[in-house]
């Protein structure tokens, strides 16, 4: 899943500055799980807003409202959701920043006779798994050609500070990283997991340099299934 | 002038603060009339949006009372109260309003000279912070 954070509040204030009709729309697939960007988060900072702007004397206006995926017209196809959003001089999105992206292009597109702004509230930080309660970890980066197979299903492209392919490198120490003590060293995970699974013996094979151009560095991707375009 | 009396929202867990209420109300120990007690089964149920809501809507502080640590009906709701305190007390911050209006403490089962001495000294508290900002 996509987790995020939300931003500190005083940066959100300063976005809505001079707004007297705001939209909070919050997001209820990955950003309702971490905690950040759900209907509870929403109305959070809406109460948030509400009180500071009572305190400053401004009369603006919070609508506190939440689509099950940001990321996808079907749920952005919503009249009573777009007619609030024609209402609004702002739109805070909780959603990631694909959310944010995506909600402004379609409400750009389905909305003619206004431009809607939409602002992030939150920061976007990694693809990761929920390994305890309140708790989520950075599992994968999208390198776009998964070495999971090879590694006894732990990502060293992510895992490994220095993504390397032929770890660990000289700084591993107690099965910590020397990069940061708290974190696990990725390759001593590796390690343990083929000798568990009898496969130690991909360690003797060297794995060359990787081909990056399928990852971000390659610009911007994008997956096209031409059997389900018509 | 009347003087200030703070409207106080206490969040009572049922098992302890609820019932520490109810003995302070039996022995005449003194609390505050403007104090309004909210049940809870568990203040681990009590959530930030609660605290925020109270605030926003004019209260003058609010409190949270569970039971002592290690003692919850639940094990970790008093725990999980605290913590959720803490977080909208910062929450609060942001917005520029005093975080001495939220509060969260214990007492003991049939605690309620503390429960009594809780809500005195919370009153005293929010006499001297002076009403809810968002009310004038
Ligand atoms: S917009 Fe982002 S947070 Fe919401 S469902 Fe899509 S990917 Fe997940
Ligand atoms: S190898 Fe690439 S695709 Fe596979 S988990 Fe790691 S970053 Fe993700």
């Amino acid at each position: 899943m996509i987790v995020g954070e939300r931003k500190p509040f005083s940066e959100i204030l300063s976005m809505v500055e001079g707004d007297s009709k705001i939209l909070i729309l919050g997001c209820g697939s990955c950003v309702t799980v971490c905690m950040a960007g759900g209907e509870e988060e929403v109305k959070i900072l809406g109460s948030q807003l509400r009180m500071a702007f009572r305190r400053n004397g401004n009369n603006a206006e919070v609508t506190e409202l939440v689509a099950l995926r940001q990321c996808d017209d079907e749920y952005l196809e919503d009249t009573p959701l777009i007619e609030k959003v024609k209402d609004a001089d702002i739109v805070i999105s909780m959603a990631c920043g694909v959310g944010v992206q995506h909600a402004s292009t379609f409400f750009n597109r389905v909305i003619d006779d206004k431009t809607i702004r939409v602002v992030p509230a939150l920061n976007t930080t990694f693809m990761g798994a929920n390994i305890d309660v309140g708790e989520w970890h950075e599992r994968c980066l999208g390198c776009g050609d998964c070495v999971l197979e090879k590694t006894g299903g732990i990502c060293p492209i992510t895992r490994c500070a220095k993504s390397l392919l032929n770890g660990p490198c000289g700084g591993s120490f107690n099965g910590k990283c020397e990069v940061n003590k708290d974190t696990d060293c990725a390759w001593h995970l590796i390690i343990e997991r083929l000798e568990a699974l009898g496969e130690l013996d991909n360690l003797k094979k060297i794995e060359m340099y990787k081909d990056w151009r399928p990852s971000h560095s390659g610009g911007p991707r994008k997956t096209v299934r031409e059997d389900m375009k018509i | 002038m009347k003087e200030f009396e703070p409207r106080i929202i206490a969040f009572c867990c049922h098992y302890c603060a609820l019932a520490a209420a109810d003995v302070a109300g039996k022995m005449e120990f003194q609390f505050p009339p403007s104090v309004r007690v909210i049940r809870v089964l568990c203040t681990g149920k009590v959530e930030i949006l609660h605290l925020l809501k109270a605030l926003e809507a004019g209260a003058d502080g609010v409190v949270v009372i569970g039971c002592k640590f290690g003692e919850c009906y639940f094990r970790e709701g008093n725990y999980r109260a605290q913590k959720k305190v803490e977080r909208a007390k910062s929450l609060l911050e942001e917005v520029g309003i005093e975080q001495g209006r939220l509060r969260f403490d214990f007492v003991p089962g049939p605690g309620a000279k503390k429960f009594a001495a809780i809500l005195s000294t919370m009153t005293e508290e929010l006499k001297a912070l002076g009403p809810n900002p968002l009310r004038s």
